[in-house]
């Protein structure tokens, strides 16, 4: 199901990256912040071709957990690994990792071309590739604009379009639908799914419970740092009206609930 | 779902042995992208040769014209190159600003994320951008301290003297490398303290105090004179050899040594910092 994926969108890939290359595993997480508890325990495999919708009321856990996925904190207890390295140790992180951080993560005075020009040498990724996922993410015209002038959707097109940079097998995006008009929204839905459908690993985090019921086919449920459940989004919400009461209905339960378990 | 061809391939892109020195390449090549895509860094750069010059020239004109004011005495033992220099204690401000928006700049704005993402080895990423730094700034350095020199000159006029004078080559070296060190001592400080508002705050008073005299203080002198910037001046000609207020307890190149170790523990200690807190 993987095989051509490499040549997405333009830039050559050397080979197929292996299917088991892609998986993100969580093992016994735990991150502290001086008293508080941010993430408690958690466990949980991301898998390839398909997107895992990460799910949870605001601070339950997930951009903290999304910056351990990517080095950017350390965790106090437990791993992430992405196909079994820890991202640390990823050479070229870029071309296997892409990530949409929380917005904000731009100089507002660097343009937007420039912002993934010096990404890119980062990585060691051909400039051409700039212009190629800035038009992908509809920034041609105003690339050469600073930042700062920016609508929130403009910072969540550039900040999809770093995440794209290195063509990467797997991609982390925290939060993608924060700010966008519906056209953009219906348009990160699509590009999250098509990602998916050439066998890549997509873990988006999202509150929005009614977004995730219709990008998501798989889900990883946290509140208060913990796992409440991973599962099809199918059988998550199971006999329930919708997500949202779904979410209740488990949130509302202190024991783990793993309908369906780990696959 | 995975095949069997599917063997992992982690870290197989760049081999340790040569994947290092190109990565250490785009790094430096990442962090130079960034100083010459902002305004801010580039003005600080370009502020800082203007400043150094202007005031260079002001202050050569200025004891050019009041020279027969000066006591017999001072005139005899009169140095060309303490005013040739005296602009830089001013001069330097704009680098250090620079020094501090290298990092400072990240964490305001939210970059540093990005930034660790891309290069997630924290000793890459802040070697990269000390070693993408460090030559900009010498470069700079040298082309504020030959402008300066040569527009302090044309100030002084009757009282100039060539670049080849006594005591003048070595002057000139001292002032390209306390420069640059001063920069980069900024950079430490600001990656030690993650902010670039609250680095300038503590630089940039203990350097403009500094070049107002604070350090002269009969009863602070003892201890300020091992700061960073006094180290430093001795080297400048700035501070009067043998002078009971206004020599130092060291000669100029033990001073530039000072200065050499205040930066070495601010870039270390920005490394450690660096490498362990959370982005």
């Amino acid at each position: 199901m993987v095989g051509g994926a490499g040549d997405f969108r333009g830039l050559p890939a050397a080979r197929p990256v292996p299917s088991v290359d892609r998986v993100i595993e969580v093992r016994s997480l735990s991150k502290r912040y001086g008293s508080t508890v941010a993430v408690d325990g958690l466990s949980f495999t991301v898998r390839p071709g398909l997107v895992t919708g990460f799910l949870g009321p605001n601070g339950a856990g997930k951009s903290t957990t999304m910056r351990t996925m990517l080095g950017l904190d350390r965790p106090t207890a437990g791993e992430v690994l992405i196909g079994g390295a820890h991202y640390r140790r990823l050479p070229e992180p870029l071309r296997r990792v892409g990530a949409l951080l929380e917005a904000g993560a731009v100089h507002g005075g660097r343009s937007a071309y420039h912002h993934l020009l010096w990404l890119a040498r980062s990585n060691r990724i051909p400039a051409r590739r700039v212009r190629e996922v800035l038009e992908l993410v509809g920034l041609e015209s105003t690339a050469a604009k600073r930042t700062r002038g920016f609508s929130l959707g403009m910072v969540q097109r550039l900040g999809i379009a770093a995440a794209l940079l290195g063509d990467p097998p797997v991609l982390v995006l925290d939060e993608p639908v924060n700010g966008l008009d519906p056209e953009g929204v219906l348009w990160i839905r699509n590009l999250m799914k098509g990602l998916a459908a050439e066998g890549r690993t997509v873990f988006v985090s999202s509150h929005l419970m009614s977004e995730m019921a219709l990008t998501a086919e798989h889900l990883v449920v946290i509140g208060a740092g913990r796992l409440l459940a991973d599962t099809t989004v199918r059988e998550f919400v199971g006999g329930s009206a919708s997500l949202e009461e779904a979410f209740m209905r488990v949130a509302g339960n202190t024991a783990e609930y793993r309908a369906g378990g780990r696959r | 779902m995975t095949g069997p061809e599917a063997t992992p391939v982690a870290g197989a892109e760049a081999g340790p042995a040569g994947g290092t020195t190109a990565a250490v390449r785009g790094v430096v090549a990442a962090e130079w992208t960034k100083i010459w895509s902002l305004r801010s860094t580039v003005w600080a750069l370009l502020l800082t040769v203007a400043l150094s010059t202007g005031l260079g020239y002001l202050i050569g004109r200025t004891f050019s014209t009041s020279f027969h004011d000066l006591p017999p005495g001072q005139q005899e033992n009169f140095d060309p190159l303490f005013p040739t220099f005296y602009g830089l204690t001013l001069g330097q401000l704009p680098l250090v600003v620079f020094g501090v928006l290298l990092v400072g700049g990240e964490y305001g704005s939210g970059t540093i994320r990005a930034s660790l993402a891309a290069v997630p080895r924290r000793g890459l990423f802040y070697g990269g951008k000390v070693l993408a730094a460090a030559p900009l700034v010498l470069a700079v350095s040298a082309v504020t301290v030959l402008a300066t020199f040569h527009a302090a000159q044309a100030g002084l006029g009757p009282y100039r003297i060539s670049l080849g004078a006594d005591g003048a080559p070595t002057a000139v070296v001292g002032a390209c490398l306390y420069l640059t060190l001063i920069c980069l001592f900024a950079t430490g400080a600001a990656t030690m303290l993650r902010s670039s508002a609250g680095s300038l705050a503590i630089l940039l008073p203990i350097l403009f105090l500094g070049s107002q005299g604070v350090g002269n203080l009969p009863q602070l002198k003892p201890v300020l004179q091992y700061l960073p910037d006094q180290a430093g001046m001795v080297i400048m000609h700035l501070t009067l050899p043998g002078d009971p207020r206004f020599g130092r307890d060291y000669g100029p190149w033990t001073g530039m040594g000072i200065l050499v170790l205040w930066t070495a523990a601010a870039l270390i200690g920005g490394y450690l910092v660096m490498r362990r807190r959370d982005a």
